[in-house]
């Protein structure tokens, strides 16, 4: 692993030598070592295949969901492990936004973006629920376009609208740390431009971890960039310095294009 | 004319000849899967129309009223040609509280195993689980009707009662009601699953508040179906409920159902004509139990 002129100074995640296997001895993931800078955009980026989402789904362990997974080394957020941490208590504090965005279709807009505490089971006062609602909605600058029809079912909306939704309903929890994984891949370019200003602004106030395959959006958004190739992290550091003096010839090779 | 053009004629007309058999062959095969369905669907159009030809005249808002006639009566009536008297509400109230009790029996136990089974597809307690409840669904009613009388009618009730039936009929609700959940379950997509899962919901609240919830129509069809399946059984009732002249709300005492008195009017000549009122009436039940299941995949799958 290279670091590209790498400055952390506040890290809010650490991982330490990471490794993970769907099935024994296969690592989708190999001795990472990383650290996250907080309120920041990271990127992840890499090739299909070279473990990128599996390492993002580590931070919350949602890979856990799979059956058979080997997990090995540590992430530490702030000082604790969270492979010694409860897993509910954990997904509370980091949110995760998916590929696909996926609104729960029985639920209104408004009881989407307090679904976690509903599901949680917080008993909040109305003005209180209000409150949560316009704040998360405005800040997915969605407040405007469904201010009313809050109640409508979140599934009405556009693709853009719901993944915006999604982002909301992940803000609202007041999580530390924001997983997204391609939250552009299924959006077209202008809903995709909004969610990129959306993140951009939204670092102002929460540390976010992005998968993405598309490269320039990586240059676009990140403040910091992990280039992974086959389950290795093989170079990272300032985006900047990486998009235009790549040390490691793999990353080279991929950022000009010539594979992935 | 040279040689390749004639061949190139004879290949042509050869052509045209399998043209016109393949033709024939096609038109034959369409016209035959034609009349095999109409002879699928006429038996159950057959037995309708026969139904409410034979069967309106008797009901009117006695029949849905009155319990069934005794013999005697109905001996009277048909002397001096009278409709004969009563109606089969005895029968109704007996259905519906045997199918209801059956249903709250079942339902809980069902949609449970049902989880379970969508929750650890391939484990091996789960497959053995699964192939259970198929094998289940293949024993024979009355095989059900003599467990309820041995577990219910002699240890517990101490005679024949509307529970024994209800326990006998609700086995028989369970492995429809495990798989139609199972299968449902599996058609929610895995990403609201991980959607929950993300915002830190625990396990059972995931299943409870969001799986359930978005499958939901599909569990109720999956129960209207398995209540319109056992509706219409007679032999497993015949060892448990055994049958009452009058109408009967006590769970641990003999209680009348609906195929129950088709089966009495059968074997009595004075109240044979009874079975086809009685038969239509269960017969539009059980339709219209399968019209609303349906309508209600349809609307979900919009």
């Amino acid at each position: 692993m290279k670091e590209n002129n790498l400055d952390i100074q506040n890290p809010i995640l650490s991982i330490e030598d990471l490794s993970i296997a769907y099935i024994q001895d296969k690592y989708a993931v190999k001795n990472v070592n990383a650290k996250i800078e907080s309120k920041s955009i990271t990127a992840i980026m890499g090739p299909s295949g070279c473990g990128k989402s599996t390492l993002l789904r580590a931070i919350n362990r949602m890979h856990e969901l799979y059956p058979n997974i080997t997990t090995k080394g540590k992430i530490l957020l702030g000082n604790d492990n969270i492979y010694d941490m409860d897993t509910i208590k954990l997904r509370r504090k980091i949110g995760m936004v998916f590929q696909r965005p996926n609104p729960f279709p029985t639920m209104s807009i408004y009881d989407n973006v307090i679904a976690g505490y509903k599901l949680n089971g917080h008993k909040l006062k109305k003005d209180q629920r209000d409150e949560i609602v316009e704040k998360s909605l405005q800040d997915v600058t969605l407040w405007d376009e469904v201010k009313d029809s809050l109640f409508k079912k979140g599934t009405f909306l556009s693709g853009g609208q719901q993944q915006r939704l999604c982002i909301a309903r992940a803000l609202a929890y007041n999580p530390e740390v924001i997983l997204l994984d391609e939250p552009t891949s299924a959006l077209d370019p202008i809903a995709t431009a909004r969610v990129e200003e959306l993140l951009a602004d939204l670092k102002k106030k929460y540390t976010i971890v992005l998968v993405t395959h598309n490269m320039s959006q990586a240059a676009r958004i990140s403040d910091h960039s992990l280039f992974m190739y086959l389950g290795e992290l093989v170079e990272y550091g300032k985006t900047n310095s990486m998009f235009t003096n790549p040390i490691d010839s793999r990353t080279e090779a991929y950022l000009t294009g010539k594979f992935g | 004319m040279s040689d390749i053009a004639l061949n190139r004629d004879i290949s042509l007309s050869v052509a045209k000849d399998k043209t016109n058999y393949r033709n024939t062959k096609n038109k034959i095969f369409k016209i035959v899967v034609i009349i095999m369905s109409v002879v699928t669907i006429s038996p159950i159009v057959l037995i309708i129309g026969k139904l409410i030809i034979k069967g309106i005249g008797q009901i009117n808002l006695d029949f849905f009223t009155s319990v069934a006639p005794d013999t005697f009566e109905a001996m009277m009536a048909i002397s001096s040609g009278e409709r004969i008297p009563g109606g089969i509400a005895n029968g109704i109230t007996g259905t519906l509280l045997i199918v209801i009790l059956a249903a709250v029996i079942a339902i809980p136990i069902g949609i449970m195993t049902g989880i379970y089974l969508y929750e650890n597809q391939g484990k091996r307690y789960a497959n053995l689980i699964r192939n259970i409840t198929d094998v289940l669904q293949g024993v024979p009613s009355i095989v059900l009707g003599i467990i309820g009388y041995l577990w219910v009618v002699i240890k517990v009730t101490n005679g024949f009662s509307a529970l024994a039936g209800s326990v006998a009929l609700a086995i028989m609700m369970l492995p429809l009601i495990v798989r139609s959940t199972e299968e449902t379950m599996k058609m929610v997509p895995e990403n609201i699953k991980e959607a929950a899962v993300a915002l830190g919901v625990p396990y059972h609240k995931v299943i409870l508040r969001v799986m359930i919830p978005s499958s939901f129509s599909g569990l109720v069809t999956g129960i209207l179906l398995a209540i319109s399946r056992i509706l219409g059984e007679t032999a497993p009732l015949l060892l448990t409920t055994l049958g009452s002249p009058a109408i009967n709300m006590d769970l641990t005492q003999p209680t009348s159902a609906v195929p129950l008195l088709i089966w009495n009017f059968y074997n009595d000549p004075n109240l044979v004509d009874l079975i086809w009122s009685s038969s239509l009436f269960l017969m539009g039940m059980v339709l219209t139990l399968n019209l609303v299941s349906k309508r209600i995949v349809a609307k979900r799958e919009k």
